[in-house]
């Protein structure tokens, strides 16, 4: 399958002997949970600065992929890299520094203001006030959030409010990478369409290497510039949204392809 | 004048002191729960005040087992006791009509010593009503035999025991046949009412004066002698010297007419046992020394002491536990059992396990109750910790933050809703199994509770139930307005969204 993500013209800004290494890599990677192969065999690279997008149904092992490397699982068998040094008990802690996370549902923690929530990273790795206040003044306006809805608790925010808090909660510290899991699943149309407009453009300003679980391939090929379409534990197939519909590699890219052409934000 | 005065009030501070110093620590009589031991602890703590020597009575301390044990372990340093109680329960082994000197050598091997008898005995003995013996000629039980045709109503615990009705009839071969079982004080109505002829009693009970019984002669000394006597510590001679004399000497000077007297002054003439036993003595009756809302007040302070620090030392302990339990899953489990085991060992036998470890008082109260309140606010933080939901771990997981961080600002504060309900229902039990710690010494609401039982004074008993129930619905109510001011806004329910 096509190495996309070794494209040196994506790399100038980071520009470190380091920059031939993935961000990410899973290298022959075995997941299963109890009766489910959740990963067969599967070695995937990610490459810094680039936002990718896995894509595929459900039970797909999408999630799979982002839980492996966070470190919420780990592999049966093969290895996760991380900045090309293996994910370890020990260095787990500060790989996880390295990276914002968004759920579904933004994982908001409900005891806490949206500023509170901001502020918990941040003020675990010594931050004074007025440096995370800072930050989340420069986030709110990246995000297009009105200062006054720090003070709310996420009960009392919309649903695409909550989304923009938890994108601001994993851009607090700045990390290299951003983990976004299904972050406008649970939105809908119009916010949804807002919202991708959005993070396009946040995606473009920061630079980051960005990997994006969804099921919608339309908001998948508006984010990202790879796709991977995964299949029961299986990369069916990886590449441009191009690639897939000029060279689709089996008959399910097609018939995947097919189902998401219906969406009205297709086209867009 | 000023001068003088100081100089007076040091002089009086000296003397305490020097006698403090001299008699460091009171000699501690002890009683059981019923009125005739409560009597005979003031006696002795009256007749030793009057010797000038400092003595405290623990008054209406629970059963036998309690008290023999608090003996043992120099918890108190003397209690009346009956000689019957000491062959049948406890030194096991001994002759049933052992006599005094023989459990006199018996006890000295343990420590204890024993006073002579007091001068009367309390034990079981069979009584009619004086008119209707006199007229059919009974004065022993073996009189009873030519008497078929009587009606006997014995307390259900004299029917049950093996020497007690069932033994009797056969030790006498009585031909009686209409023979019921009935409560003791139900027994004395129908005995004057003509509806039962004949009961059993305990020998000094206020009763068969009162009611004007006839205690039928024991012709076959069927019954074990119930001598009442000290018994005391015999380490007690080097700690207070002349304080073993002095119990010694209250031996042979009580006859059962004055020990009916005197519990019938304190349960059908409502005097105090204070007043009862220094009337017997012929003391100045001490004035009574406090009122209904100053005794309430010293009943709520010891409540709460007791509730307090038995609740704090549970959170303590039981909110860790609980976070472990929700941590490794096998050791949860061990937990629950462990503290689900604890929670079903009623609470009464609870009070007493506690003794051997801590003593009488308050101690064991607390420590009974301690183990109580683990269950609710172990199972309650368990319980919270485990309902969170797994996907706000992981998000706090995937931060980065170490497992101590997430534990207090994420894990802890979700679930404080659970544990603080878990606290208000360990706290409210507490309030009300607090009121059995009266048994053990420890006061509180249960003092005048069980003192009420005891002397059937149905306005004593409120004064301990009363307050135990407002301040178990305060704690109810302060526990409620906790939960709300702690809870975050965020968590409260039912926010539009």
């Amino acid at each position: 399958m096509p190495d996309m993500e070794a494209t040196p013209t994506e790399q100038g800004q980071a520009g470190t002997q380091a920059s031939s290494t993935p961000m990410f890599e899973l290298d022959r990677v075995q997941k299963s949970y109890p009766g489910v192969v959740a990963l067969e065999d599967l070695s995937l690279r990610f490459a810094r600065g680039r936002v990718c997008a896995l894509i595929g149904s459900s039970g797909s092992g999408k999630s799979t992929v982002l839980r492996l490397l966070t470190g919420l699982v780990r592999p049966d068998r093969g290895k996760v890299r991380v900045d090309g040094k293996p994910l370890t008990s020990a260095s787990l802690q500060s790989a996880r520094l390295r990276l914002g996370y968004v759920i579904q549902e933004g994982g908001l923690f409900p005891h806490l203001t949206a500023q509170g929530n901001l502020a918990l990273q941040p003020r675990y790795l010594g931050w004074t006030q007025t440096r995370i206040a800072g930050r989340c003044a420069e986030l709110a306006e990246l995000v297009r959030l009105p200062v006054s809805v720090m003070q709310r608790y996420p009960a009392e925010l919309s649903g695409g409010q909550r989304q923009r808090v938890a994108l601001m909660r994993a851009l607090m510290t700045d990390p290299p990478a951003l983990l976004l899991d299904e972050p406008l699943g649970a939105l809908d149309p119009i916010v949804r369409h807002e919202l991708q407009s959005q993070l396009r453009t946040i995606f473009e300003t920061l630079d980051k290497t960005v990997i994006l679980v969804t099921h919608d391939v339309a908001e998948a090929a508006w984010l990202a510039s790879r796709l991977v379409l995964m299949h029961d534990g299986r990369i069916v197939q990886d590449g441009t949204l191009a690639d897939l519909q000029r060279d689709p590699a089996s008959a399910y890219v097609r018939r995947f392809l097919d189902s998401a052409r219906r969406l009205p934000e297709a086209s867009a | 004048m000023m001068r003088r005065f100081i100089a007076a009030m040091g002089m009086a501070l000296l003397a305490v002191g020097l006698a403090r110093a001299a008699n460091p620590q009171p000699v501690r009589i002890g009683s059981k729960a019923f009125t005739e031991s409560v009597v005979l602890g003031e006696v002795a703590r009256l007749s030793l005040r009057e010797h000038g020597l400092s003595a405290r009575h623990r008054r209406g301390l629970g059963g036998t087992r309690i008290l023999w044990r608090a003996l043992r372990e120099g918890d108190i340093d003397a209690y009346p006791e009956y000689t019957g109680t000491l062959v049948q329960e406890l030194l096991p082994g001994m002759r049933a009509n052992a006599g005094i000197p023989v459990l006199r050598k018996r006890l000295r091997g343990l420590g204890i010593g024993i006073t002579d008898s007091l001068g009367f005995e309390d034990r079981y003995a069979l009584g009619m009503s004086s008119a209707r013996a006199s007229a059919l000629g009974i004065a022993t039980i073996s009189d009873l035999r030519a008497h078929p045709r009587l009606q006997f109503g014995f307390s259900n615990e004299f029917m049950d025991r093996d020497d007690g009705w069932k033994g009797l009839r056969r030790a006498y071969g009585l031909p009686q046949t209409q023979v019921r079982g009935m409560d003791h004080d139900l027994a004395y109505r129908a005995l004057t009412r003509g509806a039962i002829d004949l009961t059993d009693v305990y020998t000094t009970d206020a009763e068969i004066p009162y009611y004007h019984l006839r205690v039928l002669r024991d012709d076959r000394h069927y019954f074990p002698p119930y001598q009442a006597v000290f018994l005391y510590r015999l380490d007690l001679a080097r700690r207070a010297p002349g304080a073993i004399e002095v119990l010694r000497q209250l031996a042979g000077r009580i006859d059962v007419q004055a020990m009916q007297r005197m519990n019938a002054a304190v349960k059908l003439h409502g005097r105090s046992e204070t007043q009862t036993a220094a009337a017997f003595l012929d003391l100045e009756a001490p004035v009574v020394s406090q009122g209904v809302a100053a005794r309430i007040f010293q009943r709520t302070r010891e409540h709460l002491v007791l509730v307090g620090i038995s609740l704090g030392l549970a959170l303590l302990l039981a909110v860790p536990l609980g976070v472990l339990a929700a941590r490794w899953r096998r050791l949860g489990h061990a937990v629950m059992a462990l503290t689900g085991v604890l929670q079903t060992v009623p609470s009464l036998a609870m009070f007493v396990f506690m003794i051997p470890l801590f003593g009488i008082g308050a101690g064991p109260a607390i420590a009974a109750l301690f183990l109580y309140s683990l269950l609710p606010i172990v199972r309650n933080t368990h319980a919270g910790l485990v309902g969170i939901e797994p996907s706000l771990l992981e998000s706090a997981a995937v931060m980065g933050l170490p497992a101590r961080v997430r534990l207090l600002r994420i894990e802890l504060p979700l679930a404080l809703r659970s544990i603080l309900a878990g606290v208000k229902i360990a706290a409210v039990i507490n309030v009300g199994t607090a009121t059995l710690g009266a048994l053990i010494g420890a006061g509180g609401y249960g003092q005048p509770i069980l003192t009420g039982i005891r002397l059937d004074d149905l306005g004593l008993i409120l004064q301990g139930a009363v307050p135990a129930a407002v301040l178990a619905l305060l704690v109810q109510g302060l526990f409620e307005g906790l939960e709300r001011g702690l809870t975050p806004r965020g968590l409260r329910r039912v926010v539009p969204g």
